[in-house]
This record gives structure tokens, sequence and C-alpha cells, in this order.
């Protein structure tokens, strides 16, 4: 599905990405792990389409297409979704009416009618019901004054109505409480198939218990330094990175 | 000849018209004599300092229609609010329209200021109020002297005026370029409301300047909701200055849409007399092209225990310029104030400009006074966020622009007017959202 090629990637002539190398096929949950400042934002950031980032070299292949000279609009059309770590306030636009442009903007560029409005509530309601989101939470102004976690729920309710072919989470377990965390996690997890992928970033292998990879990835200084199951996520949980940079040595 | 010169000899021929007796004979003396002595405010002057007359005055403007035009309603029926019931004043070239009117006498005065100045019953309103809070600056001065007709309102005690008043100056283009100098009275007595959307439409290219006068009087408790819609083509240009005076307990707000027109100067002046009054400014501006719209607004607080709140946004594109001058002005005796103003801009092109000048002077010191200004691009993380999420980057844009006017469109308090303000915001953005605000 998602096929990345030798990427390298910098912002202001400062390389972030050195050379990433990365193969998620459907039905994959891939996590990538590493210190602060290694990429892992960058990458997905990139791989999104931000345009801050300059791609000096390498591929960025979805379902086979280059998608690294797309516009981040027309990634999301093919079904890329990104998980903001830091979701931005929008005053004055609700929650609900910013989802039905999401999604009703997306069907336009595929040539599709709007979605009824019948249809498009019943949706919001069941993938509300999901998250565990109270409706009166739909009517306010996007992520103005959300608490950490309503805001990292929201991205997870935005993927839900949104249905990406590849999902890119990024930091999403920071800002949660335990709870939340299992409220998000499942709610992913309800949302997986086998025609979809899941790219987990995170700093902890505590969201990994909730939602489970297939591969771990350890991305350290613009690179994928180390790949392995699940149970890598548990060392470095316990040994921290160092013991790896030591490898590479 | 100058504008100047042919409004002073104009002025000759208007005065022989009227009849001598007119107690307003005296006032136009005076107030064509302080005209003759300003002339047209120059740029050397600090409120005019960002606002040049000097191009719009070289028009040779006619100063009265030669002949009356006629406009059908269904041509002009976009300019109203035409799916709720409202009462009517309308001018076309300076001259009522009975036509296009709906003018009432039931308990309330919706109807002319000629008919007001020349009528003995209505002496005693005219003498009361009629250029009672107008200030003497060149052009108020040169609008008093021409003043003959406008609007007329007069609600009285305890009346709530159930639907809204529209007061619409048409220019049709009959003249190739035409000076119009509306004068409206508008009297609010104790505890009465009113609903109130002003509106003035080019419907050529022919040149127009108007100046206008509105004064505005709020009784014990009255409350003025004042709506002004600019959305004019870029040969026409309005200098408008308003005037409101406002006793004890009374509520006034006047929102401001500027969203079109050659130039617009927006002199919008609010002295609070009473204790517990509170003054609202509010102001949309979108404008592109070459299109200027300088606001200039006073809020003179003179009694204690009051508050005012202003909140303007203006999104300028290409090379369109905008002026916020704002003064707050609180007098010794107006203590425990609260006054608060906002302005915050957005320039999309390069070539945009704002000047924005707050001015704050108190001499009252258990007051609480905040200002605050900010001039700014689209905030480009949001834009990736929106377009991470499928919406196109003129969508995001436009989203982001509805977002920013948000606020200051959430106080328009007719549902129509809103819906209808919404949609111009959409076509000046250039996109149709499926969704209002």
């Amino acid at each position: 599905m998602l096929h990345i090629k030798d990427l390298h990637a910098s912002v202001e002539d400062k390389d972030i990405l050195k050379g990433i190398n990365l193969d998620v096929k459907p039905g994959e949950v891939h996590a990538i792990m590493g210190p602060n400042g290694s990429g892992k934002s960058t990458l997905a950031a990139v791989v999104a389409g931000k345009e801050e980032f300059e791609i000096t070299k390498g591929d960025v292949e979805l379902d086979g297409e280059d998608i690294s000279e797309l516009d981040p609009e027309e990634r999301a059309h093919k079904g890329v979704f990104l998980s903001f770590q830091y979701p931005v306030e929008i005053p004055g636009v609700s929650v609900t009416n910013f989802i039905k442009t999401a999604i009703n903007e997306t069907r336009k560029a595929k040539g599709q009618e709007d979605m009824p409005a019948g249809e498009m509530l019943k949706m919001i309601k069941q993938k509300a019901d999901l998250l565990e989101i109270d409706r009166k939470f739909l009517s306010r102004s996007l992520n103005e004054g959300f608490s950490g976690g309503e805001k990292k729920r929201n991205e997870i309710f935005q993927m839900a109505m949104m249905e990406p072919k590849l999902a890119i989470l990024d930091e999403t377990d920071s800002g949660l409480d335990i709870d939340a965390l299992k409220i998000v996690a499942n709610g992913v997890n309800k949302l997986k198939s086998n025609d979809n992928a899941v790219i987990v970033i995170t700093h902890y292998q505590r969201l990994l218990d909730y939602i489970v990879p297939d591969f771990v990835h350890v991305l350290m200084d613009g690179k994928i330094v180390k790949s392995g199951s699940k149970e890598l996520a548990y060392e470095l949980e316990e040994k921290g990175y160092d013991w790896i940079k030591e490898e590479l040595v | 000849m100058s504008l100047k010169e042919k409004l002073l000899s104009s002025y000759i021929a208007f005065e022989d018209h009227l009849e001598a007796d007119s107690p307003l004979h005296d006032l136009r003396t005076q107030a064509i004599k302080t005209f003759e002595n300003l002339g047209f405010p120059t740029k050397k002057e600090e409120a005019w300092k960002y606002t040049s007359l000097n191009k719009i005055t070289k028009e040779d403007y006619s100063l009265s229609p030669k002949k009356v035009s006629a406009l059908d309603f269904k041509d002009v029926k976009q300019y109203f609010l035409y799916d709720v019931d409202t009462y009517k004043i309308v001018f076309v070239d300076g001259v009522y329209s009975s036509f296009l009117s709906e003018t009432t006498h039931d308990g309330i005065d919706v109807c002319l200021l000629s008919a007001a100045l020349s009528k003995d019953k209505y002496k005693p309103v005219i003498e009361a109020y009629f250029n009672k809070v107008a200030k003497d600056d060149s052009l108020t001065a040169l609008n008093t002297a021409f003043a003959k007709e406008g609007a007329y309102i007069h609600i009285p005690k305890h009346k709530e005026v159930e639907k809204p008043i529209e007061i619409i100056n048409f220019s049709t283009g009959s003249e190739a370029s035409l000076m119009l100098q509306p004068r409206n009275l508008i009297v609010v007595g104790e505890n009465a409301q009113v609903q109130i959307i002003e509106r003035h439409q080019s419907l050529s290219k022919n040149p127009v300047l108007t100046n206008s006068v509105t004064e505005i009087f709020a009784d014990k408790r009255g409350y003025v909701d004042y709506y002004k819609i600019q959305n004019d083509n870029t040969e026409a240009s309005l200098i408008d200055h308003t005037f409101i005076d406002q006793e004890r307990d009374s509520i006034c707000k006047v929102h401001t849409f500027s969203f079109g027109g050659k130039l617009t100067r927006n002199n919008l002046n609010f002295y609070q007399r009473g204790e517990h009054c509170d003054s609202v400014l509010n102001g949309i501006t979108i404008l592109e092209g070459k299109q200027h719209v300088d606001h200039n607004t006073l809020v003179h607080h003179i009694a204690p225990n009051c508050e005012s709140h202003q909140d303007y946004k203006g999104i300028f594109d290409d090379n369109a310029t905008g002026v916020f001058n704002g003064k707050v002005y609180v007098e010794k005796e107006a203590q425990k104030l609260d006054a608060f103003q906002q302005n915050n801009n957005i320039l999309i092109s390069d070539k945009a400009t704002i000047n924005a000048k707050p001015q704050l002077e108190i001499f009252a010191d258990d007051v609480r006074c905040s200002h605050g200004c900010t001039i700014g691009q689209l905030d480009e993380e949001a834009l990736f966020y929106l377009r991470s999420r499928g919406i196109g980057q003129k969508e995001a844009r436009a989203l982001l622009m509805y977002a920013f006017a948000n606020n200051v469109l959430e106080s328009v308090k007719i549902p129509e007017l809103k819906k209808r303000i919404n949609k111009l915001i959409a076509q000046k953005i250039g996109v149709s959202l499926g969704f209002d605000l």
C-alpha cells in the first residue's frame, strides 16, 4: 500500500529525513518509535504532504502511484489520513460543519454527490458513539478549548468519518489518560480491516498494548535503524534507545 | 470650477427654493460657512491621514438629478430583505420613491425627513433633535447645509418595532456622475426598540459620491440595532457620518459590513450621556482590487458605569487598503467603565495595506480599557490541517476567513440578514461552502 524508498526531506536546508525505507501492506499495523527529534513527526507530515518540507530524494508511493508531488488534499482524497500531534484550534467552525465539509469536499473530488444529510447524521452519531463522544461536543468550535484528550479523540473521530486507507497516528497517545487511551485504541481497532493500514508514531510502548503492531521500527537521526516485531517495543521501553546507538557504532 | 466652488454656488440656488422663514435657515447658513472655511478635508489632517478625497472630488458631479428615474421592484429586489416583511424608505437618485417604499404612521413614524421638516406636527421633534448631535466638521456641515431629504424615524416610548426598517439609497446612473447627501434622523424613545438596515447602492458604473449624515437618539433604556451594508460597485464612494446620542441604560449597536465601493469612509461617533449605557461597534471588511475603506470610530464616555465594545475584522486582498482609527475617549466622570476595542486584520496579498491606529484617551482613574490589534496572514498550520482533511486550498482559505469573521457575524440578530451576509461573504471569497456558520 505505502512504499517509501530512500526518502530524504529537509526544512530550510536542514536535512531531517536521511533515507527512509518503509513498506506497509494492507491490513498491517506499523509502529514507529524513536527519541525526540529523530524525525518521526516529519515523516508523518511529509507523507501527508506538508509543503514546508522539501523532498530532496526518494519516493513515496501509495498503491503504486507516486504521491510526493500531490497537494495535501489530493492525498487525503486518495485515502491518506494524519492524526495530528497538535490539532489546530479553529474558532468559529463547529466539529460537525468541519467534518461535513471534509467529507463532501472529498466526495466532490471523486466526482460523487454530497452525502445525503440523513446519512451523514447517522454516520456522525454512530462514529461519535464508537468513540464515546458527547453530542454537545460536536457543535463546539473545532478544537477550541478542547482538553488534550478531547483533541485526540476528535482526531480519531475524524478518522472514523473519513475512513482512510492509510492512517498515520502522530503521538495520539500523548495527553490521554488511560481510559481515554483505551477508548481511542478501541476505536482504531474497530476501524481496522484487511484493506486499510495504520502507522502509529509513539514514544511509549503503552499505546501498543492496545493497538498491537505487526512491526516496530526505530527511527534515529532521520533513518530507520532497526525493525522488529512488537517485542522490540517492550525492549525499548525497558532499555531506552542508547543500546541501539551502541549497536550501530 | 472645483467641487467646492460648485457646491457653494449651487447652495445659493438651493436656499432660494426654500422658504426664508424655515427654522433651519440659520443653521444652513452657518453650516455652509463652516464648509466654506474648512473645505474638503486633506491628508494633512490627522483624521484623514490615510484617506485622500483628492481623486473623488475631481469629478464633475451633478448635485441634483435632472430627471426622476423609476425602478422596477424586480430589478432591485436583491437589495432588499425580500423574504421578510420590512418597512422601507427608498430613495432613487436622492428622490423619494413611494412606489418602492413602505412607510408608516401607525404608532411609529417611518417616513421622510422632507415631510418632517415641513409639517408643524413634527416641529417639536425637529427642534429637539435635528443637528443636535452632529458635529460641525466640514463634511457634516456640508450635509447640513443641503439637508432636505432622508429617512425620518420616530419610535415613541415603550414601542417595540416588530419588523426591521430598511433605508436604501439607489443611484441609477441617469446622470454622468452624481453627488448625494442624504440626511437621516432617528429618534428612539424611552424603552423603545428598533432594528434598522441602511444601504447605498449604485446601479450603474457612473461615479457616485454620497455624503451621508445620520443622527440617532436613544432615550433611557432605548435599544437600537443598526446594520450598514456596504457592498457597492467600484465607482461608488461613500462618506458616512453617524452620530449616536445615548441616554442612561440604552443599548446601541452598529454593525458595518464593508464589502465593496471605491472609497468608503465610516465616521461613527457614540456619545454616552447617562449611566449604564452600552455601545457596540462591529465591523467586517472584505476588500479586493483597489478598494479603500476607512473606519473612524469614536466612543465618548461621559457618564460612569458604562460599557463599549468594538470588534472590527478586516480581510484585504489585491491592492485594497484599509484604515482603522478607533478612539475611546473617557471623561473624568466616566468611572467604572469597561471599554474594549479589538481590530484584527488579514492581508491576503503582498500589496494590500492596513493602517490601524487605536487611541485611548482616559481621564478617569477607575476604568477598564483594553485594546488589541493584529495584522497577519492566514495560519499556514491551520491551512495544512484543513487540507489534510481533503478540503481544497481555496475552500480551506475560505473556511479560515469565515471562521475569522464569525464572531462578528454572530452578532447579527436578524436571521435573514445573517443568511444574506453569509452569502455575500462566500461570494466575496469566491466559494460556496455547504453550510452557514
